[in-house]
């Protein structure tokens, strides 16, 4: 697992078309805390996620992550600085297995090669047994033992919504982007992933930076908030600051009369 | 129904899980083997051409069905295969050495191909292809030097580390040789971190790229991979056919490619060896039909296209997943039984996925 470190976004801004999607947003993420990013619909929080994970070219602004300058790394190197991610609509490899799913998630710790794949020399199997078990530790972690071999297109949305966690945990991550965790769930299901959330941060020690409308989810495992809107910053504090901000309430509620 | 009981990790990476399947596999297997004892010469030649389609096949099937990258000019590598080690051992080159040279040449074409189209998407990927494809037809028609143009090559008697091949039998047993690295090496290449990512690509590019998967890269890769693979069929098909022309490795070649693993199910290597089984017996039946329907009929110029084109409509609307999902679905239909259900196969609901960033 690489190291935790801080993340420390400043002056971030894109715009699409003549829309500014974020316009000048800084924040630190401190490692080890929980960092989450409200705001209405359309406020852009995911494309802060994007920016991180370099799906987006940000039109100004710097992301560095340690010592790491994250704008100067292409999108597949993004998680080999430790960052993983999970994504609103569930970006599953839908024809493949459970199994199949989280082994590419273990992908930044491996270095394929065609030739010796093809003839599945024993160093490619010691290797395969060795991200086999890593894969088995977050499957246990997250309990999904009975999908492993069932395919990704018959299971149910909440099963799909764990295997994606799952298998951004199977990258190793020293931070990880949740992007909308709770969207679609059930309380039950709900409740899960804020006790999985509390075990991921506690046990491995990962940073986490979450998208999430959930106040519940947000007020019971957040350190700290950050309340976005019109792709500006409102404010940063923590939960009870946030819910208690005027112009928060307003960005949610609109301006009383 | 079998229930698989677990213990090691090694379970999860063993072919042939359960003991059904190790029949099967093992049966078909020694059929295979045993085929000269009990097939006559012409039956025995086009099994021979039906292993060199399924290499063919599964070629094409790990660009298309398990990258997702649409490919119609496939037949150019079957040409390049074919024409390239014919002109190689014309030189003398042995024909161990022609293999492998041929087979480098058809992969690094394919990465350079694969490299052009790393970007492009659905149509404009298909459509570059095709354009591959009648560039390569006509490069080999017109440098009549070296290809014979379109008068044509005679291939060289077929001779492996100097010791002639001449019955049906040994070239036969030299395809099924192929026919076993070939699916063996797919198979391993499906269970290691390469194959893995060519499904990742395949199946949602966008995680691919945030799990650290670079790919544009992989889909070179894979064009490389599955070039080489069909350029060592068109090394094998060189030899069942002995006289090569360009007009043979033209676009219907191609789309005869792409009906074997279309219909044969994309996705699975199994379905691309389907595929070549039905493409390779269904001119056999065809002439069978001549034979018995009225001549008003059976004589009927076009009678194969027709059957062609009527299959593939067939599949697309009734079976998009191929005889190997039928396949799949007679299989759990025993497996089950008698709980096997006409819902058992619907489709599940797909949920909402990420549209705006390609």
């Amino acid at each position: 697992m690489s190291e935790a470190a801080t993340l420390s976004v400043r002056n971030l801004s894109i715009m699409f078309g003549g829309v500014h999607a974020v316009e000048d947003v800084s924040f630190d993420v401190n490692p080890g805390e929980v960092f989450a990013i409200i705001g209405p619909n359309g406020a852009g929080k995911s494309t802060i996620f994007n920016l991180i994970s370099r799906l987006y070219e940000p039109s100004n602004g710097s992301i560095h992550y340690g010592e790491h300058d994250l704008l100067k790394l292409p999108a597949h190197k993004i998680v080999k600085t430790g960052i993983a991610r999970t994504f609103q609509n569930i970006e599953l490899f839908e024809q493949a297995t459970v199994l199949q799913n989280l082994l590419v998630g273990r992908h930044s710790h491996t270095s394929p090669n065609p030739l010796t794949d093809f003839a599945f020399l024993p160093g490619v199997k010691r290797s395969e047994l060795e991200h086999r078990r890593k894969v088995e530790d977050v499957i246990d972690l997250l309990e999904i033992a009975q999908y492993r071999d069932e395919r990704i297109a018959d299971l149910p949305y909440g099963a799909r919504k764990n295997v994606e966690l799952a298998r951004a945990l199977c990258a190793e991550p020293s931070l990880l982007l949740l992007d909308e965790p709770a969207s679609g769930l059930n309380n039950e299901e709900t409740d899960d992933v804020g006790f999985w959330l509390e075990d991921i941060k506690h046990d491995l020690g990962v940073t986490l930076v979450m998208v999430e409308h959930d106040m519940n989810l947000v007020g019971s495992i957040a350190d700290r908030v950050m309340a976005i809107n019109d792709g500006r910053l409102i404010t940063i504090g923590t939960p009870e600051e946030v819910r208690e901000n005027a112009e928060v309430q307003q960005a949610y509620l609109g301006v009383s009369a | 129904m079998q229930v698989l009981f677990k213990t090691r990790y090694e379970d999860d990476i063993h072919f042939l899980a359960k003991t059904g399947e190790k029949i099967r596999v093992g049966l078909v297997v020694v059929l295979l083997i045993a085929a000269p004892l009990f097939l006559q010469k012409y039956y025995l030649a086009e099994l021979g051409l039906l292993l060199v389609y399924a290499i063919a096949g599964i070629g094409l099937m790990i660009l298309t069905g398990h990258t997702g990258q649409v490919s119609f000019g496939h037949a150019a590598f079957l040409g390049i295969g074919a024409y390239c080690h014919s002109i190689l051992i014309s030189h003398g080159v042995p024909f161990s050495v022609s293999v492998v040279l041929t087979v480098i040449l058809s992969g690094l074409i394919g990465m350079v191909l694969g490299r052009s189209a790393s970007k492009m998407h659905g149509f404009y990927l298909a459509i570059a292809t095709l354009a591959f494809l009648i560039l390569v037809e006509t490069f080999l028609g017109e440098w009549e030097a070296v290809t014979g143009g379109h008068t044509g090559f005679k291939v060289p008697a077929l001779k492996v580390f100097g010791m002639p091949l001449k019955a049906v039998w040994q070239q036969y047993y030299l395809d099924l040789f192929f026919v076993f690295v070939v699916v063996l090496g797919a198979s391993n290449l499906f269970r290691t971190p390469t194959g893995r990512s060519f499904l990742a690509v395949r199946d949602s590019e966008l995680s691919a790229r945030s799990l650290g998967v670079n790919v544009e890269w992989v889909k070179i890769q894979s064009f490389g991979v599955s070039a080489a693979i069909t350029g060592l069929a068109g090394v094998l098909l060189a030899h069942h056919l002995s006289y090569l022309s360009p007009e043979a490795f033209g676009v219907l070649e191609s789309l005869k490619l792409m009906l074997m693993i279309v219909v044969g199910g994309l996705g699975s290597i199994l379905g691309a060896i389907f595929g070549a089984i039905l493409v390779s017996l269904l001119p056999i039946s065809i002439s069978f039909l001549k034979d018995v329907l009225p001549p008003a009929i059976g004589q009927q110029a076009g009678l194969q296209p027709l059957l062609f084109g009527l299959i593939i409509v067939v599949f697309i609307v009734f079976e998009p997943q191929g005889i190997y999902g039928r396949w799949m679905k007679l299989r759990f239909f025993f497996e089950t039984f008698p709980y096997y259900r006409k819902s058992s196969f619907v489709r599940q609901k797909s949920y909402l996925k990420t549209e705006r960033m390609r």
